[in-house]
C-alpha cells in the first residue's frame, strides 16, 4: 500500500503536494498541445455555468427581491458560492471519477506507484477549463461589489479572502468525502453530486428562502452554511440564520478544517476498505 | 414482422441493463430529490413575491419542479442515455461494427434508449414525484384521462429528446475531441428545456423564441398538459413536428457521416 501509517506529516503533505504539482503540470501541458480546443473548453465553462446566473437574471425580471434580497445582495451570495465551488472543482473536482477507477480496476495502478493516492486521483487528469468557473463566479461576485454599497470595515475586508479559501476548503472536503464513500458504494456515485452541485446551487439563493430544518442541517450536519451564508450575512449586515452570535461568521476557517481533518480520516478509511476487482 | 421482434429485444435489453444496478439507481433518486427541494424552496419565494407569475399559481409551479425531476434523467435532458456509448463506439471505430449489422443504426439506438427510459421513468422518475407530492400540495389532475394525455406528451418528449442526442452523438464523427460541444449542448438542454425556470416565466421575445425550441417540447409541454395548461392536441402537434424534423436531420445527418467518414483501423 502506497499509504502507510506513522511517517511525519509534514514531509508526507510536502510529497502529496509535489506529486499533485507534478501530475497537474502533465496534464496541463498535454491539455495545452491543442490550444484551439483548450479556449473553446474554457469559454464554453465559462458560459454555461453562468447559464444558472442568467435563470436569476430572469427571475428578476418579474420581482425585485427574493426572500427580501436584492439582486446584487443574490449576485454576492452567487459569485461567493461559484468562486469557492470553482476553486474546489478546478483543484479536485476529477475525484468524483474514482467510482469509475474501481470500478474498472485502474485504481490499482495509482497504488504501486510511489506517490500518496489522493494526490494522484486529485491530480488526475487535471482540467484547466474548469477556471471557466472561476472566472465567471468572480465577474458576478465584482458585479455584486460595485452594485451593492457596503459599509466596508478592515474586518469586512479581511474576511472576503477567508471565506473564499475557506469556502473552496470546504467543498474540496466534500469532494474528498463523496470519492471516500465511492470506495463503499461504487455505484452510487450520483450522490455526491446533491452535496457538491446542489450544495453550490443552495447557497446562491439566501438561507431565509429554505425551511429552518435544511438551513439547520447545512449549518450543523454538513456546514455549508460556513461557505457564504453565516460571512456574508456579516458582510451585507443582514440578520443571521437561526439566530446565530455574531462571531459564528468568523468560524470559516475553523470549520474547513475539521472538514478536512474529517475528510482525511474518511479518506483513508475508505482506501483501507478497497478491494480490487482483481481484473 | 422479425425486424420489430429484433428492436423489441433490444428494447428489452436496455431496459434489463438499467435495472442491473439498483445502488445507481437509489443514488439518482436521492440527487433528484435533493434538487427538487431545493428548487421548490426558491419557487415558494418567488411566487410569494409575483402570485400567478407565468400563470401558475404556487401549487402549480412546485408540482413543475417535480415534473422536471422525474423526467430530467428519464428523457436525458442533460444527457445520461445512450449517448455516451455510441461516442465512444464512433471514436473507438466500433461503429463499423454496428453499421455491418442487419439494423438500423437510429432504430437500433432508439429502441435500446426506449428501454432505458421506460426503467428510469418508473424507478428514478415516479420516487422522487411521490416524495414531493407527500411533502408539499402538488396540484394533480383527477381523472385518468389527463394523466394519459400526460404519459403521451411524456412519450412525444421523449422522442424529441432522443433526436437531440442522436444528432449530439453523431457529432463524434467530425470531432476529434467532442467534449466542448457535449458539453455545451447538455447546458443549453438543460436551460432552454426549463429545468432551473418554467419557459412560461421567461419574459418578452426572448421568452418567445425558447418556447418554440424543440427543447420546449421535453419538459415545458409534457408538464403544461399535466397541469392543465396547454391544449394536449396542439402540444402534440408540436412536439411531433419536431420530433419528425430532427430525426430527419438524424438520418441525414448519418447518411452523411456513413459516406464520407473513413473509420479508424486498428
Amino acid at each position: 500500500m502506497a499509504e502507510t501509517v506513522g511517517e511525519r506529516t509534514p514531509a508526507r503533505v510536502r510529497e502529496g503536494l509535489r506529486a499533485y504539482g507534478l501530475i497537474a503540470a502533465m496534464w496541463i501541458r498535454s491539455t495545452m498541445a491543442y490550444r484551439t480546443s483548450f479556449a473553446l473548453t474554457t469559454f464554453t465553462n465559462f458560459a454555461v455555468t453562468g447559464l444558472d446566473f442568467v435563470a436569476i437574471l430572469l427571475m428578476f425580471s418579474s420581482v425585485d427581491a427574493l426572500g427580501g434580497f436584492s439582486l446584487p445582495e443574490i449576485a454576492f451570495l452567487y459569485g461567493l458560492s461559484s468562486l469557492a465551488f470553482g476553486l474546489a472543482d478546478l483543484l479536485i473536482g476529477s475525484m468524483e471519477r474514482l467510482g469509475r477507477r474501481v470500478r474498472d480496476g485502474t485504481l490499482d495502478t495509482l497504488l504501486v506507484r510511489p506517490a500518496p493516492v489522493l494526490a494522484q486521483v486529485a491530480a488526475d487528469r487535471f482540467a484547466l477549463r474548469r477556471l471557466g468557473r472561476v472566472t465567471q463566479g468572480a465577474l458576478v461576485l465584482g458585479y455584486a461589489l460595485t452594485a451593492l454599497d457596503i459599509d466596508w470595515t478592515p474586518l469586512k475586508l479581511l474576511l472576503m479572502p477567508v471565506m473564499v479559501v475557506s469556502g473552496g476548503a470546504i467543498f474540496c472536503s466534500v469532494f474528498v468525502a463523496g470519492a471516500a464513500f465511492q470506495f463503499v458504494a461504487q455505484d452510487a456515485s450520483e450522490v455526491q453530486n446533491a452535496f457538491t452541485y446542489g450544495g453550490a446551487t443552495l447557497l446562491q439563493y439566501p438561507p431565509v428562502v429554505f425551511a429552518q430544518d435544511l438551513v439547520r442541517g447545512v449549518t450543523f450536519v454538513l456546514p455549508l452554511a460556513f461557505v457564504n451564508w453565516l460571512p456574508a450575512s456579516y458582510v451585507l449586515g443582514r440578520p443571521y440564520p437561526l439566530d446565530l452570535p455574531t462571531w459564528v461568521a468568523f468560524a470559516s476557517p475553523l470549520v474547513a478544517g475539521v472538514c478536512c481533518a474529517l475528510a482525511g480520516v474518511a479518506w483513508r478509511t475508505g482506501l483501507r476498505s478497497y478491494r480490487s476487482t482483481g481484473s | 414482422m422479425g425486424s420489430g421482434r429484433l428492436y423489441a429485444a433490444v428494447a428489452a435489453g436496455g431496459f434489463r441493463r438499467y435495472a442491473t444496478y439498483r445502488a445507481a439507481m437509489l443514488a439518482g433518486i436521492f440527487t433528484n430529490t435533493v434538487f427538487g427541494l431545493i428548487l421548490v424552496y426558491t419557487y415558494l419565494a418567488l411566487w410569494d413575491e409575483r402570485p400567478h407569475l407565468g400563470g401558475y399559481d404556487q401549487a402549480q409551479a412546485i408540482t413543475y419542479v417535480w415534473i422536471g425531476q422525474a423526467l430530467f434523467k428519464t428523457l436525458g435532458i442533460s444527457g445520461g442515455g445512450f449517448e455516451d456509448e455510441l461516442m465512444e463506439r464512433i471514436r473507438t471505430g466500433d461503429v463499423a461494427v454496428d453499421l455491418y449489422r442487419p439494423a438500423d443504426l437510429q432504430l437500433w439506438w432508439m429502441a435500446a434508449d426506449g428501454g432505458r427510459a421506460l426503467f428510469e421513468l418508473f424507478a428514478r422518475g415516479v420516487p422522487p414525484f411521490v416524495i414531493g407530492a407527500l411533502l408539499f400540495p402538488l396540484a394533480l389532475p383527477g381523472d385518468v384521462m389527463a394523466w394519459l394525455a400526460f404519459l403521451l406528451a411524456v412519450a412525444l418528449a421523449w422522442v424529441v429528446g432522443f433526436a437531440l442526442r442522436y444528432l449530439v452523438a453523431l457529432s463524434a464523427f467530425w470531432l476529434v475531441d467532442g467534449t466542448g460541444v457535449v458539453q455545451m449542448s447538455w447546458f443549453v438542454g438543460w436551460f432552454c428545456s426549463g429545468m432551473m425556470l418554467p419557459l412560461n416565466v421567461f419574459p418578452g421575445v426572448f421568452g418567445d423564441i425558447v418556447r418554440m425550441l424543440p427543447w420546449s417540447s421535453v419538459l415545458q409541454a409534457p408538464a403544461d398538459v399535466l397541469l392543465g395548461e396547454a391544449d394536449p392536441l396542439g402540444t402534440y402537434a408540436f412536439q411531433a413536428a419536431w420530433a419528425v424534423a430532427l430525426l430527419a436531420a438524424g438520418r441525414l445527418l448519418q447518411s452523411m457521416a456513413t459516406r464520407r467518414v473513413v473509420v479508424q483501423g486498428g
